[in-house]
């Protein structure tokens, strides 16, 4: 295992220098001069001039990348042209909200990806399999904003039931104060949320409950399985405790990787709902063309994802040893 | 060949009429349409359905059967643009990958791995930031997302047929890489490439729609979906039929690529063929 992680941890050295690279490369693909572009027709040439100059313009593009890196190694992902403030802890600030936002809708994804994904093999054939699949596949066609707007439509404009926009008490905070005793911010915290979260889960939830099938239907055929009923198990045990078990070795690689697509698809969901996190931010920063923001949530994205799936692999490996020894 | 098979299969026949009416629906759209694109009417803003506006109308009263039927142009243009572009560089690259092997694979896959590590829309909106809005920007920000998914499937395709006996034997016969490659490798690859770029057309969509959606896909007036959802938005307290239809249309146009793409998969990839029912279980 420890030579497995070893090996793992080196990839991603390569990965990360990618990932810079990719990241400073889009500043070199903007056309004419940066600075004259990004701060557009009315500024000064002054201003273009000190933009240059912060921007490290005036320098050949691999004394920037050289400088870019280095500056990285130290945490500081330049400053934002627009918000005077350091693209670092501007990104900070809105992290938090992204990350619980992609995590309860990756909880609410994996349960009702698995659930439907298990009915569905254990009815294979049947209506409700159709009905299950059908259903999969257009989660998985649906614009995930357009869905955003339905619900929020529905359970907000015509039923009244939760609020349209905007975040609560923040997750990790509400809890603290349900345990001492204002349980009423809880439930405020989970009304925001629930409307993005499910409208961010259900094309992940489509895409699992498809695998889940897929890989129940494969371990339902095998041996242990006909040895598990003959001894007269009930079905839903053998379902649960013997199928569901072995099946769930990959859904859970999937799982993992869908917290990447998750982050990402958190863009849109968040423009819908108002939810103030990286996503709003990056439509902010485009907006504005503000490019070391943009740069830093690109970067702030991808090596999110690359941590995610090497704490995935890790997983995966700890799980099942032909891979940490192949 | 497969006629007898590909008409059972649902999901196939169900795709292929579904994209077939999408496509006729771009194409025709100056025979079909029954008024201008930009054709106002003030007096029947956000009308419903009738047998004048079959779609109704949105508000300065345009008609929306024609808007979206001129917005399928742009939609598929910029999906097929995009798409068959990022099949032949994925193609290539998955290619050279899997049949040089060593230090050519190792190259080619890191670089892979690497963009495959931003989140899609994340990546295509910087680049579109960057770049500035217009159809060859928008499908060159699709290209940079989408050609990994093809390297890594025919990297993994060629890496089998290399070793089959037809190509050792092409090999021994002095033949050149290239014309192993492109004459007998890449056809044997070909079916799951088809698979990839039937689902990714679906995909194209839903990002295009996406981004004009944002506001970084084509400008205005362009009627693309996604910006025409996203006006809807304004006013969907009151009228939100505008943005339900236009979100139909998208994941109508989607469902028909989806569909397609795993009818092809049951045809072309034998080795799925038992996902579908009436195997014993």
């Amino acid at each position: 295992m420890l030579s497995y992680l070893a090996r793992r941890l080196l990839l991603l050295v390569p990965m990360a220098i990618g990932i810079v690279v990719v990241t400073f490369g889009l500043l070199l693909l903007i056309p004419g001069d940066p600075a004259a572009v990004l701060l557009g027709q009315e500024a000064s040439p002054e201003a273009i001039a000190t933009l240059r100059d912060q921007l490290g313009l005036n320098d050949p593009w691999y004394i920037r990348l050289w400088d870019y890196f280095a500056a990285l190694l130290r945490g500081d992902m330049g400053r934002s042209i627009f918000q005077n403030e350091s693209v670092a802890s501007i990104i900070l600030g809105r992290l938090g909200a992204t990350v619980e936002l992609a995590i309860v809708a990756l909880i609410l994804a994996t349960l009702i990806g698995l659930v439907l994904g298990v009915i569905a093999a254990t009815r294979q054939g049947s209506w409700i399999d159709t009905g299950t699949m059908l259903l999969a596949q257009i989660g998985v066609s649906m614009p995930v904003y357009w869905l955003g707007l339905l619900l929020m439509l529905w359970f907000s404009v015509m039923l009244g039931w939760l609020p349209a926009i905007g975040r609560g008490t923040p997750l990790p905070l509400a809890l603290v104060a349900a345990f001492s005793g204002q349980p009423g911010v809880l439930w405020d915290s989970l009304q925001h949320l629930l409307l993005p979260a499910l409208a961010l889960a259900v094309n992940s939830a489509a895409i699992i409950s498809r695998l889940a099938r897929t890989s129940m239907l494969e371990v339902l055929r095998e041996d242990f399985v006909r040895t598990a009923y003959a001894k007269g198990l009930r079905r839903v045990r053998v379902v649960v405790h013997h199928a569901l078990r072995n099946a769930l070795l990959p859904v859970l690689s999937v799982i993992g990787l869908r917290f990447g697509m998750l982050l990402g698809g958190a863009v849109l969901t968040e423009s819908i709902f108002a939810w103030p996190g990286l996503g709003q931010l990056t439509i902010a920063a485009i907006s504005q063309r503000d490019l070391p923001l943009i740069q830093g949530i690109v970067l702030t994205f991808a090596l999110m994802f690359a941590l995610i799936n090497l704490v995935v692999d890790l997983l995966y490996a700890a799980v099942d040893p032909r891979i940490r020894l192949a | 060949m497969h006629i007898p098979k590909a008409l059972r299969n649902t999901s196939l026949v169900i795709g292929a009429l579904i994209t077939l009416f999408i496509i006729g629906c771009a194409v025709l759209a100056p025979y079909i349409s029954t008024h201008g694109v930009e054709q106002m009417d003030m007096r029947n803003r956000f009308a419903g359905p009738s047998p004048v506006h079959w779609l109704g109308t949105d508000n300065f009263g345009r008609d929306l059967w024609t808007r979206l039927v001129y917005g399928a142009r742009f939609s598929l243009s910029i999906a097929l643009i995009s798409v068959t572009i990022s099949a032949v560089i994925g193609t290539v690259i998955g290619l050279a990958a899997g049949y040089f092997g060593g230090w050519v694979d190792q190259l080619l896959m890191r670089i892979t791995d690497v963009f495959l590590g931003f989140p899609a829309i994340v990546l295509a909106l910087a680049i579109v930031a960057v770049l500035g809005p217009s159809m060859i920007n928008v499908a060159a920000s699709l290209i940079v997302v989408f050609w990994t998914e093809y390297a890594r499937v025919v990297r993994a395709t060629t890496l089998v047929l290399r070793e089959q006996n037809y190509v050792q034997a092409a090999r021994a016969l002095g033949a050149s890489p290239a014309r192993i490659l492109f004459r007998e490798i890449l056809p044997n690859a070909l079916g799951p490439i088809i698979v990839l770029a039937s689902l990714g057309l679906g995909t194209a969509v839903l990002s295009e729609s996406a981004l004009s959606f944002l506001g970084f896909g084509l400008p205005p007036p362009t009627p693309t979906w996604g910006w025409t959802l996203a006006y809807g938005t304004k006013f969907l307290r009151d009228e939100p039929w505008l943005s339900i239809v236009a979100g139909a249309t998208i994941m109508l146009t989607v469902l028909g690529f989806n569909l397609l793409g795993d009818g092809l998969r049951d045809i072309l990839d034998p080795r799925q063929l038992s996902r579908g029912p009436g195997r014993a279980k």
